[in-house]
């Protein structure tokens, strides 16, 4: 990806240009005046350029011509997240995600049709980010790439090791084209496009949403990482901001009870005087939970201890 | 962005909730139904497929909005700043969230294109507080959740929280709104909230 050299320039300039707001800090977000002004810039470059183009993507091609090449794309990721299923321990998914690779490329035309879909092989969403998650490493701080968006510092090496793996760089030999660089550069321009039109709709309610967008996703990317990393089914947060600060506690506080993991922490908050510095610690407590993610790790090894 | 925001695309399927029978329907059931209703007037309707906002928001306060506890949504959002806000504020508060809310609905259900909605059975037994969970599924992407968190009121039950992709709405305004709180006060989030509304108002009209 050419593009990330240009954005380490880019974030080098940031970097000085970013010193002049000041705001409450967040503990998750150290680096916050640098990653406005990337979030900034990245804004621009999307309002001159990549929306606009995805936007002329969208209103020239017919639905169905998108989606193939939507599923095109999908499909060239999947070996990828076979693999990383495979380094997270989960063998049977790792299988799952090879099988589609194989039916989707076959049976659906080179990958332009999600067949397997409907053959009970259902997409995932993996990448090395999560592996390294799994693998006990925290997040990190959060960070926003220049052109790519938000990451953190894990999220970032991961994203270099998902660059590597991304399949159009490796067109094989046997193929023999005449213009190998002009059909790598168009195959990944394609996929950005792609990329950038399927958000048109979330960007959209972005704008309507949000007070502060750069909280809003910076806020939005914590949660979709943890919901991610954990396949959808993360433990309860050690957080007991959401019921102490809810006007009918005692109800909250019963639907606790009945989650096996609920942290103690939720019951140590039963004063709502005491929520205050409470919700903030449990914020810097936050670090800890990479110990959950070496039980999930466990568990997966546990799994393919089972399978052998 | 694209891990982050492809889940926020499926916001397209939050067609919430159809005003049907509604004390002794359960919460799953009820969620189903709002559901399906709003995708069928969407379904047929050119002009919210093309975008009405004015349109969708009169869809959203019809079908959905009955279903909602905005005023829980804005205290949770609020966390402990909740307590500090008079009640003429909160007040004020719980109307500016939920036009901010219904106007973010309503963008996202002009965005709806066919996607498929599967209701997965209740886990928890029915209590007074649940979370009633849904899939939406659409090729070449992974297929997203969206979570309802749900509470038995003497009104039915209503929505106090929606997940996207583990993404929650109220929990991602909380650290906004404490900054917000933070810097001008409880009065500083309200005009906050006024401004992003009228400024959207006029890009409306």
């Amino acid at each position: 990806m050419r593009f990330l050299r240009i954005a380490a320039a880019l974030a080098a300039a940031a970097i000085l240009a970013g010193c002049a707001t000041q705001r409450a800090p967040s503990p998750r977000d150290p680096l916050e005046p640098m990653n406005r002004a990337v979030f900034e810039f990245n804004d621009a470059a999307d309002r001159a350029v990549f929306k606009p183009v995805a936007q002329g993507y969208r209103a020239v091609l017919p639905d169905v011509v998108r989606a193939g090449v939507r599923n095109f794309f999908s499909n060239l990721r999947d070996p990828w997240i076979a693999v990383n299923q495979l380094l997270q321990g989960k063998i049977e998914l790792a299988l799952s995600d090879s099988w589609r690779f194989i039916v989707n490329t076959t049976f659906g035309i080179g990958g332009v049709f999600d067949v397997a879909a409907d053959m009970r092989l259902p997409k995932h969403n993996e990448d090395f980010g999560q592996t390294l998650a799994v693998w006990g490493l925290g997040d990190g701080p959060y960070l926003v790439i220049p052109i790519w968006g938000p990451s953190t510092a894990r999220d970032g090496v991961g994203l270099v090791a998902d660059a590597y793996a991304y399949l159009p760089w490796w067109i094989p030999d046997w193929l023999d084209l005449e213009h190998r660089v002009a059909w790598q550069n168009s195959l990944s321009a394609l996929d950005f496009v792609n990329i950038r039109a399927n958000l048109l709709d979330a960007t959209n309610i972005l704008e309507e949403a949000a007070l502060d967008r750069y909280a809003f996703v910076r806020d939005a990317y914590f949660q979709r990482r943890r919901n991610l990393i954990y396949d959808g089914n993360p433990p309860p947060e050690p957080d007991a901001d959401k019921a102490s600060a809810a006007p009918r506690r005692l109800e909250t506080e019963s639907a606790r009870e009945s989650a096996p993991f609920a942290p103690a922490a939720g019951t140590e908050t039963a004063p709502p005087a005491a929520s205050g510095p409470q919700s903030d610690a449990a914020q810097v407590v936050d670090p800890k939970v990479p110990a959950n993610y070496s039980a999930v790790l466990s568990a997966g090894s546990a799994r393919v201890a089972a399978a052998r | 962005m694209r891990r982050l925001l492809i889940p926020l695309a499926f916001l397209a399927a939050l067609p919430l909730a159809p005003a049907i029978a509604q004390n002794a329907q359960a919460p799953d059931a009820l969620v189903k139904e709002v559901t399906q209703d709003v995708i069928e007037i969407i379904k047929q309707d050119k002009d919210i497929q093309s975008g009405n906002t004015r349109k969708t928001v009169a869809l959203v306060e019809e079908k959905v909005l009955p279903h909602f506890n905005f005023t829980r949504m804005t205290a949770l959002a609020m966390g402990i700043n909740w307590r500090k806000a008079t009640p003429d504020q909160q007040k004020l508060l719980v109307d500016q969230f939920r036009t901010l809310l219904v106007r973010t609905y309503s963008t996202a259900l002009t965005a709806y294109r066919n996607q498929t909605i599967e209701f997965k059975p209740l886990r928890a037994p029915v209590d007074a507080d649940v979370v009633v969970r849904s899939e939406v599924r659409q090729s070449g992407t992974e297929p997203v959740s969206i979570d309802y968190s749900m509470e038995k009121t003497s009104d039915g039950w209503k929505v106090y929280d929606v997940a996207v992709g583990g993404v929650s709405l109220v929990t991602t305004y909380r650290d906004t709104f404490a900054n917000e709180v933070r810097s001008g006060g409880v009065e500083g989030l309200i005009k906050s909230l006024e401004g992003k509304n009228r400024q959207a108002e006029k890009k409306g009209d």
